[in-house]
């Protein structure tokens, strides 16, 4: 009797990349769901526009590239991509841009690399800061809360405001404000102290409104992706451990120009930067020691710019920089070997 | 309670252990024709020692080592499994990676299965343990975990003070081990004896189960006593890998290119050590084995011994098979390899074979997203996704600096790969071809070694050649110069002669005057 001959392992675990993608989404949720009970639909509808976008640019390089279309594009991650900038943008976002810089992403970021596994940089964090760079003002210009503006912008609010640019029965003005990091940074420059600043409502009863629930929510998906083995602990605690040490040591120092290591931790990008973006594998480093100094030095970056560079949040800078340093974090840190 | 070091990495795959565990080794009988393989382990191969149409009796040595004394090398005499008459000695296809046939002896049996006359050695204790180590060799004993190192190699005394017998069985399938710790609990203690006496009186024996096997673990722990002490180790692949199961006991890394031995350690399996107890108290050389016989595609999957030399059919029959087969495997699943068909015989080395009926799925390969979980799972420490990067550029350089040789072939890494990368597939082929270029560079090495050799004799002798032509030259020249000189002063003396005579004439023609 004549058998199929081939090499071994024969045993495979059920693992795959569109397993490891998918889970990534299903961890984004919670943080999405209270995302859209504070800021309102604008996100949904940015998860829709960027999802589209994502799917054919993914699809159309794949074409040019004489890839085969379907595993890669069932693979999961350009939809990855597409719902991690989705969280990132503001909500009320012009629907254009949200499409600009999802194509950028999967085109330049990703496909004029190589395509998945190739891409030296974070295809959500290079569109992030492409239009930080180009769109300041749209890029800093946040729903203001339900609580304080008097107006919850619903679904047809929001596809409103994406598409046509105005609000019904309002203007833009009145439902949009500045964010926490934002608000901080222009009034330090002010002289304001601390303490002063953080008795504007925006702060709330915490560090800042919202912004602690929807970091909290991300914060639990993040646990469940390191509890499901998609993601090791060393990014993220690396990344948080970064911002609390260097935040601490400023507080301390003075407590009336440096906000507090919660007020860092919990406000912007941090929580969804430490266990969403930053342990994004392909551009990370690869051994727990060196995932440790890329975690640390994302941290300390991302506490630098925030307080002495010109943006409110360094979370996509800081992580464009640690995956250029990833080569070299790489090469020093190989893990000593076995008898060696 | 001995302190247990767990070893980075490792994996944790579905065991599939029930299939085959749950009924008592059976006795597979007797074939028709026995292909006995020439090469049955790692080393060197034998040469037969019998010709065709030779009557021969089980047990007999019918391809022995090439050195006369097999304690001295790197191999394992064959015997005859059963009795019967030589019909061949030829080439055959025998279960190897390789896929390519080897010179194997056929038996035709008689299905008397005669024995030839027995000497064991009961009273072992009494005799030098380098005449019992001796006598181990004799009775072609190789390492039955699925090695096939011959065992009298690692039975040399020089310090050895921790005798470990491997009893983990981390590969999945396989339960060959489990049912003979159950079955045979005291013939593996007493050669765990027999072997503390021939590594002449190491002071521990520990016998490592997986913690998987608790019915193995708790027959042998009511009979083990004095410095035999039975211990449970974690169900980890590759727990069974020799210098895991060593760093699990006792902490101590044993790289690559050291021997166990050299810090005083030696691992046997416990199959191994049973054939020992066979050969000592029994006479008995290896011929038989027992081999897991199990998977999908068989209604009774279970454990036989079976002779060596037995086709697989012959077995695989007695478990019946289902329709529709798909794929044989010898070994676990992990770093067994698949066969092309079940005409080839059972050998040392076989320890399992896994027919299946489901047609393997090879999910499509996708590009490494430098996940980590090779990493994390290599119980090497290696970085096998910048070894498949190495590997695929065909950086060998590079590859062998990421430590390539390290590499046990465990197989971890691809098993968690999310891309289903056949990584295991990507080192076998550098390993290869880094060896083929060394092989290469040798030649080259050895041939303008020659070439130069060859142009120093040349020039050597041109240089002679010319040496003696200008020699004789000169010489020739030499003589012919002394000769127009002595022709000239001959003539020359002739002149004076005339001269002076003439001289004489006149004058005294003058005196005369």
């Amino acid at each position: 009797m004549q058998f199929n001959t081939s090499a071994g392992p024969f045993l495979h675990h059920d693992n795959s990349v569109s397993k490891v993608m998918r889970q990534v989404l299903y961890a984004l949720i919670p943080g999405i769901i209270t995302y859209v009970y504070f800021f309102g639909w604008g996100i949904v509808v940015n998860i829709v526009i960027a999802s589209i976008t994502a799917l054919i640019c993914e699809a159309t390089m794949l074409w040019l590239r004489k890839r085969p279309i379907k595993p890669f594009l069932t693979d999961g991650s350009a939809l990855v991509t597409a719902w991690l900038l989705s969280s990132a943008l503001p909500p009320f976002l012009p629907w254009w841009m949200t499409v600009l810089a999802t194509g950028f992403a999967i085109i330049f970021a990703k496909h004029l690399y190589g395509g998945l596994g190739y891409n030296p940089f974070n295809p959500t964090v290079a569109a992030y800061a492409m239009l930080l760079i180009s769109f300041p003002v749209e890029m800093t210009q946040w729903p203001a809360l339900a609580s304080l503006s008097g107006h919850y912008p619903d679904l047809m609010q929001s596809i409103n405001i994406i598409f046509i640019g105005q609000p019904i029965g309002f203007t833009l003005d009145a439902i949009t404000s500045a964010t926490p990091l934002d608000t901080m940074k222009t009034a330090l420059t002010q002289f304001k102290t601390v303490g002063e600043i953080m008795n504007d409502p925006l702060f709330g009863n915490f560090v800042a409104a919202g912004w602690e629930w929807i970091g909290l929510s991300f914060l639990l998906g993040g646990c469940w992706l390191i509890y499901q083995k998609v993601t090791t602990w060393h990014i993220p605690i690396a990344v948080l451990s970064g911002v609390f040490l260097i935040s601490s040591l400023f507080f301390l120092f003075d407590s009336d120009i440096y906000p507090s290591p919660l007020f860092h931790i919990i406000s912007g990008g941090t929580i969804i930067g430490a266990f969403f973006i930053a342990t994004d594998p392909i551009t990370a480093a690869t051994s727990n020691r060196g995932r440790i100094i890329y975690g640390i030095s994302i941290g300390l970056l991302i506490y630098i710019i925030r307080t002495w560079g010109g943006y409110p949040d360094g979370v996509a800078f800081a992580v464009l920089l640690m995956n250029m340093a990833v080569p070299l974090i790489d090469y020093y840190t190989k893990p000593r070997v076995f008898g060696h | 309670m001995i302190q247990l070091w767990p070893f980075h990495g490792g994996i944790e795959p579905k065991s599939y252990k029930t299939l085959s565990n749950q009924v008592a080794i059976k006795k597979a009988g007797i074939p028709q024709f026995l292909t006995l393989p020439l090469l049955q382990h790692i080393g060197e191969p034998t040469k037969p020692v019998v010709n065709i149409a030779d009557k021969v009796l089980k047990g007999q040595i019918i391809a022995h080592c090439e050195n006369e004394d097999c304690s001295l090398s790197l191999s394992a005499p064959i015997h005859a499994s059963s009795s019967g008459t030589i019909v061949a000695i030829e080439s055959h296809a025998v279960p190897h990676p390789s896929g390519l046939n080897a010179p194997c002896i056929v038996i035709a049996t008689d299905g008397n299965d005669e024995w030839i006359e027995r000497f064991p050695l009961p009273n072992y204790t009494d005799i030098e343990p380098d005449i019992v180590r001796n006598y181990i060799a004799q009775a072609g004993i190789v390492g039955l975990g699925g090695a096939g190192f011959p065992s009298h190699v690692k039975l040399v005394h020089n310090n050895i003070d921790t005798l470990i017998i491997n009893g983990a069985e981390c590969e999945p399938y396989i339960t060959c081990d489990d049912r003979i710790m159950q079955e045979h609990p005291a013939d593996v203690i007493v050669g765990a004896q027999i072997l503390l006496h021939v590594l002449g009186g190491a002071k521990n024996c520990i016998i490592a189960v997986e913690n998987n096997k608790p019915q193995a673990y708790k027959t042998l722990s009511n009979l083990a006593q004095g410095n035999i002490a039975v211990v449970q180790v974690p169900t980890l692949y590759p727990m069974g890998g020799e210098r895991q199961l060593i760093y699990t006991l006792t902490g101590k890394e044993v790289g690559r290119g050291k021997l166990p031995a050299s810090i005083g350690i030696v691992v046997h399996n416990v199959e191994t050590t049973r054939a020992i107890y066979r050969a000592i108290y029994q006479g008995r050389p290896l011929i038989s084995r027992a081999v897991t016989v199990t998977g999908t595609g068989l209604e009774t999957p279970q454990n036989f011994e079976i002779l060596l030399g037995t086709p697989m059919e012959f077995i695989l029959k007695q478990c019946n098979p289902k329709s529709n087969l798909k794929r044989l495997i010898m070994g676990g699943p992990m770093m067994g390899f698949s066969l092309p068909n079940n005409k080839m015989p059972i050998v040392k080395t076989t320890n399992c074979l896994i027919l299946s009926d489901k047609e393997e799925v090879k999910p499509l390969q996708m590009p490494c997203i430098r996940c980590g979980a090779c990493a994390q799972a290599c119980p090497i420490n290696l970085l096998p996704q910048q070894l498949y990067w190495y590997a695929k550029a065909k950086d060998l350089k590079k590859i062998q600096e990421y430590h390539l040789f390290d590499c046990i072939d465990c197989g971890c890494c691809a098993y968690v790969c999310p891309s289903h990368i056949p990584l295991i597939s990507y080192y076998r082929y550098a390993k290869a071809e880094i060896r083929a270029n060394e092989q290469e560079s040798k030649k080259s090495e050895s041939a303008k070694h020659r070439h130069e050799f060859r142009t120093f004799r040349l020039e050597r002798i041109k240089a002679e050649k010319k040496a003696r032509l200008q020699k004789l030259k000169s010489k020739s020249n030499a003589s012919k110069e002394s000769a127009i000189k002595a022709a000239l002063e001959r003539v020359k003396a002739k002149k004076q002669a005339i001269i002076i005579q003439h001289l004489i004439d006149n004058s005294s023609d003058s005196h005369l005057q």
